[in-house]
């Protein structure tokens, strides 16, 4: 990837997945910033040295690399690069007191209630199971439906006019949604059931920030697929991290 | 004139004491609404329907803001005050990093350790806590509190270590935290409950051992039905 940025960004590189939520959200804050880095595709069945040095307490993707310094945890990373690059391009977050926190904790939501319910509808033993699942799934986006709603303000993202911290937060999901759809056929957020988010997807995925770093939805359908042959054990974490 | 802040707690939970210690580190006024979260409130279901936990921190009109660490945050933001986050985005980043550490890999394993009846299931657990309590103890070499010389963000995250560590080896009669194992934990757990500020929102050892005790069974039957599900 080209140096793109005229701002000081120093050496970038990112270790990553293509297809991983949590690395594609990291992109999107690149992107947003204009900061040109080194993206370095990793194999998550073999581990290579430079991931086991840089992240040896999880082992996982994104891992942020800057002059040398690693950071982990794909929301610290985002904030650390709006901290760090605040002078350059839009903000990620809110400069709002409350409205940081609101978008801190829709994102802790969509990560913590959202994401492994719709990996559950992947990963479901039984159909029962899967059912399940796709409730767990849907019950959490009525919930962002709602948050949209009062977040926006009638604007066009969750962020306002243009996209923010949630909206990559949510949005480096739907590459996912679109696999679950061809795969099995769930519709995770249907235009009926939750509006203000099907056209918010709409427009996301109009965006230069989805346009230049979300991957085809084939590269995920095939990437499950690799993942379906080596299942035995295979955690949450492992999948996409 | 200040906005009234209250804050929405519960006696003994290490999470709204997070939001407490952070109130007072800023000298910011609140008034403390106690839960039976046995028996939840309507304020309480009204401004956390997604959780239904505390803390949630009201500031004067704005909608609540809930789950401890986005509050301790909050509270750093929007208040003046001396820091409670690192300034430099790197510690701040490493910051943020271990207390989500903590909440993932420490507060959980220590938990069942402590409760399950069953002694194989518990071992598992007491390893896992004890190898994620080693790279926290790793954290302190050098220092006094995980920042430095001053409480900061991540020992409030780590404070469930400190304030409960005593009373839930006295109530339970199981030692996680054992002093020749991890010593700086234990001396970093003795320094933040002497701290002025903490230990001023902190209520007697007696009121907290004889608070667990007389949840211990309900405890238990919680933690045990869990496990069945795991």
């Amino acid at each position: 990837m080209e140096n793109k940025t005229m701002a000081r960004a120093g050496s970038l590189k990112l270790l990553g997945l293509t297809v991983s939520p949590f690395v594609v959200r990291v992109r999107m804050a690149l992107q947003l910033k204009g900061l040109g880095y080194e993206y370095i595709e990793q194999d998550l069945f073999i581990k290579g040295d430079l991931l086991l040095m840089s992240n040896p307490v999880h082992k996982k993707v994104p891992v942020l690399i800057h002059d040398g310094k690693p950071i982990c945890e794909s929301l610290a990373i985002m904030q650390y690069i709006d901290e760090v690059w605040a002078a350059t391009g839009p903000s990620i977050l809110p400069a709002d007191p409350y409205e940081r926190a609101d978008a801190r904790f829709w994102a802790a939501y969509a990560d913590s209630k959202l994401l492994p319910a719709w990996v559950g509808i992947m990963w479901a033993a039984t159909e029962e199971e899967r059912v399940e699942k796709v409730e767990d799934t849907l019950k959490a986006i009525g919930h962002l439906e709602e948050a949209f709603g009062k977040c926006s303000n009638g604007k066009p993202f969750f962020a306002g006019d243009s996209v923010g911290y949630l909206d990559l937060v949510l949005g480096s999901q739907l590459l996912w949604f679109e696999a679950l759809q061809k795969m099995f056929g769930v519709v995770v957020i249907e235009e009926g059931k939750a509006p203000l988010l099907a056209a918010w997807v709409k427009r996301f995925g109009e965006t230069d920030t989805a346009k230049e770093v979300v991957p085809d939805v084939d590269t995920a359908v095939e990437y499950l697929k690799k993942l379906q042959s080596h299942r035995a054990g295979a955690t949450v974490a492992q999948l996409l991290s | 004139m200040a906005e009234p802040v209250k804050l929405i707690g519960t006696f003994g939970s290490p999470f709204v004491h997070r939001a407490e210690v952070a109130l007072r580190l800023k000298g910011v006024p609140y008034e403390l609404i106690l839960e039976d979260l046995t028996n939840k409130s309507e304020l309480l279901l009204r401004h956390n329907p997604i959780h239904k936990s505390v803390p949630v921190l009201l500031h004067g009109d704005r909608p609540a803001i809930c789950e401890s660490l986005l509050i301790v945050e909050y509270i750093d933001e929007a208040f003046d005050g001396p820091p409670l986050l690192p300034i430099d985005p790197y510690d701040r980043a490493m910051a943020r990093f271990w207390a989500q550490f903590i909440e993932q890999k420490c507060a959980k394993p220590f938990w069942m350790a402590l409760w399950l009846n069953d002694g194989d299931k518990r071992e598992v657990f007491v390893k896992e806590a004890k190898e994620n309590m080693a790279l926290l103890e790793s954290r302190l070499h050098g220092k006094r509190f995980f920042a430095g010389d001053t409480v900061g963000y991540l020992d409030f995250a780590a404070c469930g270590l400190a304030l409960v560590l005593g009373v839930l080896a006295e109530v339970t009669g199981l030692s996680l935290v054992g002093e020749d194992e991890f010593p700086l934990l234990r001396r970093w757990a003795d320094d933040y409950t002497s701290e002025e500020t903490v230990k001023a929102c902190l209520p007697p050892r007696e009121q907290l051992v004889a608070h667990f005790s007389g949840k211990k069974d309900r405890i238990k039957l919680a933690v045990n039905a869990m496990a069945c599900q795991m």
